[in-house]
């Protein structure tokens, strides 16, 4: 037995110890929420700390300026590239020959899946919430400067992927940085690799597991009426062991073909929310504009406004962290480059079209209290007080239901078919990350998914403070060592992009007939 | 000059009547190659798993193999075997649009397929593949009941 297996096996022994250590009175939630942050509480502090002398998270800015680097070192690659990328997801550009392969469309949509989810629901509602309307300015920002980190790292996911003799493919960050940097002759490569796995891992336990879990719960229990977390938590663990441990597929299919139905729904709706409330859309643009640079009474001004808009932008739609890289690397082509054109689209689909969406809808909808006299909002404790008291995924449910009184309902569903299909996606990218460390095989693999189905139910029975505070140091952590190694391999991308363009220009490459 | 005939067939019984029509038009002419084609259905639009997008290059490469194994190969040598001269293809793609591409590409006269099988909800929106065939074929297209 070796030490990961008896990790796994201690595990579940620690988690029936909790009640022990824990105060009598409490109930086994409060104990699994207070044991959980006591915990994570270093990792998370060391993830978010203030720039010296400053409030503001180091890690923030070190997403905000690796995406600014990215978009002035590719000279603004996603503007470009754009309609080339639109050509690249229609086929247009794809050879006949390939068909059967994993199209660009498929990987943009798998990789949507992992992204478009709750982090566009309950995470838009928490930035807007707490940082009001202005975050969504900042959100955007992030989101249009985020096309260049998602576009450098997914080039490197195809280029360097591992491609195995039964046909399948392993790719992402663990894979350039280790071959990436060999192959420029840096040292410290295979280092940055093993320590993305880990965060890969702890990333894939937090954003893609817990807080899926967590918010699951919470829409739930807001229809159904209160109960203990952990039994939401053993149903969804229930499910997704049966999907990713007893292989029934089935389950992931039908998720994953309702999911973008439910996506289009959920932008339908909030399209007719807006246009209904037509005469309110520049009203609340001027809400964006202005609490962008003024804060409107928001806690730290308009600086907290930039602080939850890019935080929430980097939650919602991972550029820079290195997870979409894992799942654009299994498309067919014979140009790496072509998937990186092609995964620019997905921050600009999730942040800059649903996450507006989403807040342009709350901030209509008028959950958020303003003083009238002044025009500045009203704080409780550290958020925006709204009219029901609601945060996080409750307060989008409140804003569309003050709309359409029958749409938490629908809302509910998408949630937790969200949340389910971001938990397959992500199981798959903490196993990538698993294998990459401890190997491939039936036991390495089967160990890491019931570690996976166990966080589950922890997720859903924590409160949301540790548990949407874990799953964004986890998140954060993997864009450290990822934006660190895509630093290295730039280069790389530069002289790909240069003669792709190069041939692009002289008509070497060209659009297929179809 | 050699005629070519491509004979889609769809893994159904019914596609013995269209090799058994394809056989009799062949030896009537004398001088002609039957192609027989087999569409697995797939479309670049459609929606997949991580892990399934990681194993597709494999599964298409066994979904060939199979294809080839159950359906194409013994059709080719069973028409071998009667004197004729035969080969199979299998391909991925829509199958009307894939079969026509195949008989352009190999200077096809005539399409021969059995009729479809699909029908009800499916086929009212979608139309069946032969009848999407017919409508789309560059070629004579000649259905067996």
């Amino acid at each position: 037995m070796n030490v990961f297996t008896k990790a796994s096996l201690a595990l579940p022994c620690v988690l029936m110890t909790l009640p022990v250590h824990a105060q009598e009175a409490l109930s086994l939630d409060e104990r699994v929420n207070q044991t959980f942050a006591e915990i994570t509480g270093p990792f998370v502090s060391l993830i978010f700390a203030p720039l010296p002398g400053t409030s503001f998270p180091w890690i923030v800015m070190w997403l905000v300026v690796a995406a600014t680097v990215f978009t002035l070192y590719f000279s603004f690659v996603q503007l470009r590239f754009f309609s080339h990328a639109i050509s690249l997801v229609k086929g247009d550009y794809s050879d006949p020959k390939d068909a059967g392969e994993v199209s660009h469309f498929q990987a943009l949509a798998t990789a949507l899946s992992g992204t478009v989810g709750l982090g566009n629901i309950a995470g838009v509602a928490v930035a807007v919430g707490i940082g009001g309307p202005g975050a969504t300015f900042w959100m955007i920002l992030a989101g249009l400067l985020g096309m260049a980190s998602k576009f450098t790292e997914c080039t490197l996911g195809v280029k360097y992927r591992n491609e195995y003799e039964d046909g399948s493919v392993s790719g992402g960050p663990m894979y350039y940085l280790s071959k990436g940097f060999a192959e420029r002759g840096l040292p410290g490569g295979k280092i940055l690799a093993v320590l993305f796995s880990i965060f890969c891992i702890l990333g894939a336990l937090g954003g893609g597991n817990m807080f899926q879990a967590n918010q699951a719960h919470a829409q739930i229990a807001g229809i159904v009426g209160d109960y203990p977390g952990w039994i939401t938590g053993l149903v969804f663990a229930a499910v997704v062991f049966a999907v990713i441990v007893g292989g029934i597929k089935s389950i992931a299919r039908v998720t994953e073909k309702v999911v973008p139905f439910m996506g289009v729904l959920y932008v339908g709706a909030a399209l007719i929310i807006i246009l209904v409330n037509y005469d309110k859309i520049g009203w609340a643009f001027g809400q964006i504009f202005e609490g962008a640079f003024t804060g409107l009474g928001v806690a730290g001004g308009f600086v907290g406004a930039l602080i939850q808009g890019f935080k929430r932008a980097a939650f919602s739609n991972e550029a820079g962290v290195g997870s979409a890289a894992i799942a654009h690397s299994a498309v067919r082509t014979k140009e790496p480059i072509t998937e990186g054109f092609v995964s620019l689209l997905e921050p600009l689909i999730d942040t800059v079209v649903i996450c507006t969406m989403t807040a342009l809808v709350i901030i209509i909808s008028g959950q958020l209290i303003s003083d009238p006299e002044t025009g500045l909002y009203v704080l409780d404790g550290g958020a925006i007080a709204t009219v029901d008291g609601n945060s996080g995924v409750a307060l989008t449910s409140a804003a569309f239901g003050s709309a359409i009184g029958w749409f938490p309902y629908l809302l509910a569903l998408a949630v937790i078919l969200f949340a389910f299909s971001t938990m397959i996606s992500w199981s798959y990218y903490g196993l990538k990350a698993w294998t990459y460390l401890f190997g491939e095989g039936k036991g390495s693999e089967l160990t890491f998914k019931i570690i996976f189905c166990i966080f589950i139910v922890i997720g859903a029975a924590a409160s949301l403070g540790p548990v949407i505070d874990f799953s964004d140091a986890a998140i954060f952590a993997m864009a450290v060592v990822n934006i660190t190694g895509l630093y290295f391999l730039m280069s790389i991308v530069r002289a790909e992009l240069k003669s792709y363009s190069d041939r692009l220009a002289t008509g070497e490459i060209r659009k297929f007939a179809h | 000059m050699t005629t070519t005939l491509v004979i889609g067939l769809d893994g159904q019984e019914t596609g013995d009547r269209a090799l058994a029509f394809a056989k009799d038009l062949a030896s009537t002419i004398k001088d002609c190659e039957l192609l027989v084609a087999y569409v697995i259905e797939w479309s670049p639009y459609s929606f997949q798993t991580a892990e399934e997008n990681a194993l597709r290059h494999g599964r298409k490469e066994a979904e060939i193999s199979t294809a080839h194994e159950r359906i194409v190969d013994p059709a080719v040598k069973a028409l071998t075997e009667a004197g004729l001269n035969a080969r199979g293809v299998v391909r991925h793609g829509d199958v009307a649009d894939t079969l026509n591409q195949i008989c352009e590409e190999n200077g096809g006269q005539q399409i021969i397929v059995c009729r479809a099988s699909a029908g009800g909800f499916a086929k009212r929106i979608f139309g069946s593949s032969t009848a999407n065939l017919v409508m789309s074929a560059t070629v004579p297209v000649t259905v067996i009941a």
